[in-house]
């Protein structure tokens, strides 16, 4: 009963927090907003029993990959006035990708039985224990790739940032 | 139930005045080690050896007039230090500080929450550290209070690699990442310094980058910086910055002495036939001493070692602990690889 209540309150805090980055005029306060929207679905995981994947979330994206944008946005020093208006078009079309995601998620739930959901609390999917099996047993050719193709990006981002030829 | 309830606010209350105090003392002790490094007395005025010093301090910060800039941006200007302070008092939740204490037949645990991924929750409150420098440093709106903040970040985010590669030896040898678990497995004299004193020695000199301490404390380098992030608080804002640094010292030492020199537990004391809530207190206080050391070592070292240039903090971090903490690495796998 009393997970409902936080579970209100962290869906609420992600909605808000991911509307205000939106509608903020000054990127650092986007920036700010986004890593709350971050928090509050860090919380989620937590309810659902997966405090690995929850403090994992916290270290990628709050701790580092958010710290970055902050640091990039801060060395910009972007303002408000600075900032071009967009034309017409490019709004439309953000608009018609917008719907079409919002399109895809419809299809993507309408189908899903929620009923059959796996209690989070009784399986123990989220731990670290079976998270590991899963991914070195079940998924290790993926994971390994996927793995293979971070460091391609890397060197492919190191590579594009030096300026004299190599 | 009730009494669990009542028994971990009880022990939260203890920990946040704990690590109040100790930060209060350690304000007096940093400047009695200066002295005493540099061969004077140090403050001695404000009662016997200057011990109500940190009081008189506190007082002066507090009355001290308020100043905002008129350009800053109020609300995150108010936030920095307000954030410094909460991330430095959230750690200490998972540090077990003690073994379980017995009362009435009830075990009750001195840790405030045996989550069963401590050492992960340690490194995102580390991760998330950075924040309240760096929107205090912004929301300033000065340069080298910028500059200060911007330093803070590049600093933490290459150390914090160095410092995660060099505790997986840890994870690796225990097989847990519960702190519960770490400090179990140490008991008697297995501390894990003396099977990763490699490890020990990146994550010390990465703890050092991560409080800002010096030879660290790029961020608020007087002598280039003006005060660095700081440099537009004043009252109890800027208190509240060095006073974080103070907790962060002290929590880091906790950590340090938990994941390396064997947390509560010291050769023979267990052995001794103590009753169990004798026990806890003694092996507290073995805990403590640790952590003082720790204390002690910052101090040494920032009163004896001149601060970095910048090049030389990230050539340090990036081309020598990080290579040297994934050579640690490698070695500790094919070491329980070879002895399974």
């Amino acid at each position: 009963m009393f997970s409902h209540y936080i579970f209100y309150f962290l869906s609420i805090m992600a909605l808000f927090s991911a509307v205000m980055m939106l509608v903020s005029k000054k990127p650092i306060h986007s920036v700010l907003f986004l890593t709350l929207t971050f928090f509050a679905i860090a919380g989620h995981y937590v309810l659902l029993n997966a405090q690995f994947l929850a403090v994992v979330h916290v270290i990628v994206y709050a701790g580092a990959i958010m710290v970055l944008f902050l640091f990039t946005v801060m060395l910009l020093n972007l303002n408000n006035d600075e900032r071009s208006p967009k034309p017409i078009w490019v709004k439309v079309i953000a608009f018609l990708a917008g719907c079409m995601l919002l399109l895809t998620l419809i299809g993507v739930f309408r189908g899903y039985d929620i009923q059959s959901a796996h209690d989070p609390m009784t399986t123990q999917i989220g731990l670290v224990k079976s998270l590991g099996r899963i991914l070195y047993h079940d998924y290790l050719i993926p994971f390994e790739l996927s793995s293979v193709l971070f460091l391609t990006a890397m060197v492919g981002a190191v590579l594009l940032g030096k300026k004299e030829q190599i | 139930m009730i009494t669990q309830i009542i028994y971990k606010t009880l022990l939260a209350s203890f920990i946040l005045v704990m690590s109040l105090l100790v930060a209060m003392y350690s304000t007096l002790i940093e400047r009695k080690v200066a002295g005493w490094f540099q061969d004077r007395h140090g403050p001695n005025r404000a009662g016997p050896w200057g011990l109500l010093q940190p009081l008189a301090d506190g007082v002066k910060l507090f009355f001290k007039e308020e100043f905002m800039p008129n350009s800053a941006d109020k609300f995150l200007y108010i936030l920095g230090p307000s954030l410094t302070m909460f991330i430095a008092l959230l750690t200490s939740a998972v540090i077990p500080w003690g073994p379980d204490l017995v009362i009435n037949g009830q075990t009750y645990s001195l840790q405030m929450a045996d989550i069963n991924i401590g050492i992960l929750y340690i490194f995102a409150i580390v991760s998330i550290g950075v924040y309240g420098i760096m929107i205090g440093g912004w929301a300033s709106n000065n340069k080298y209070a910028l500059l200060g903040a911007v330093r803070a970040s590049s600093q933490m985010i290459s150390y914090e690699l160095a410092m995660s590669l060099s505790i997986i030896t840890i994870v690796m040898m225990t097989g847990s990442l519960s702190m519960r678990d770490i400090v179990a497995q140490q008991q008697g004299f297995h501390w894990n310094i003396l099977y990763q004193p490699l490890g020990f020695l990146i994550f010390l000199i990465c703890a050092f980058a991560e409080t800002n301490r010096s030879p660290f404390d790029l961020p608020e380098c007087e002598t280039e910086l003006v005060g660095g992030y700081h440099t537009e608080y004043s009252s109890m804002k800027l208190g509240f910055y060095l006073f974080a640094e103070y907790i962060n010292m002290f929590i880091s030492g906790a950590v340090m002495a938990t994941l390396f020199l064997g947390g509560y537990h010291f050769p023979g004391l267990d052995k001794l036939g103590l009753s169990p809530n004798v026990f806890a207190f003694v092996s507290f206080i073995v805990l403590f001493t640790k952590i003082t050391f720790f204390g002690f070592i910052y101090m040494w070292i920032r009163w004896t070692l001149p601060r970095f240039r910048y090049d030389q903090l990230m050539k340090l971090g990036w081309k020598s602990l990080i290579p040297l903490a994934i050579l640690n690495v490698v070695i500790t796998g094919v070491v329980i690889l070879l002895n399974q």
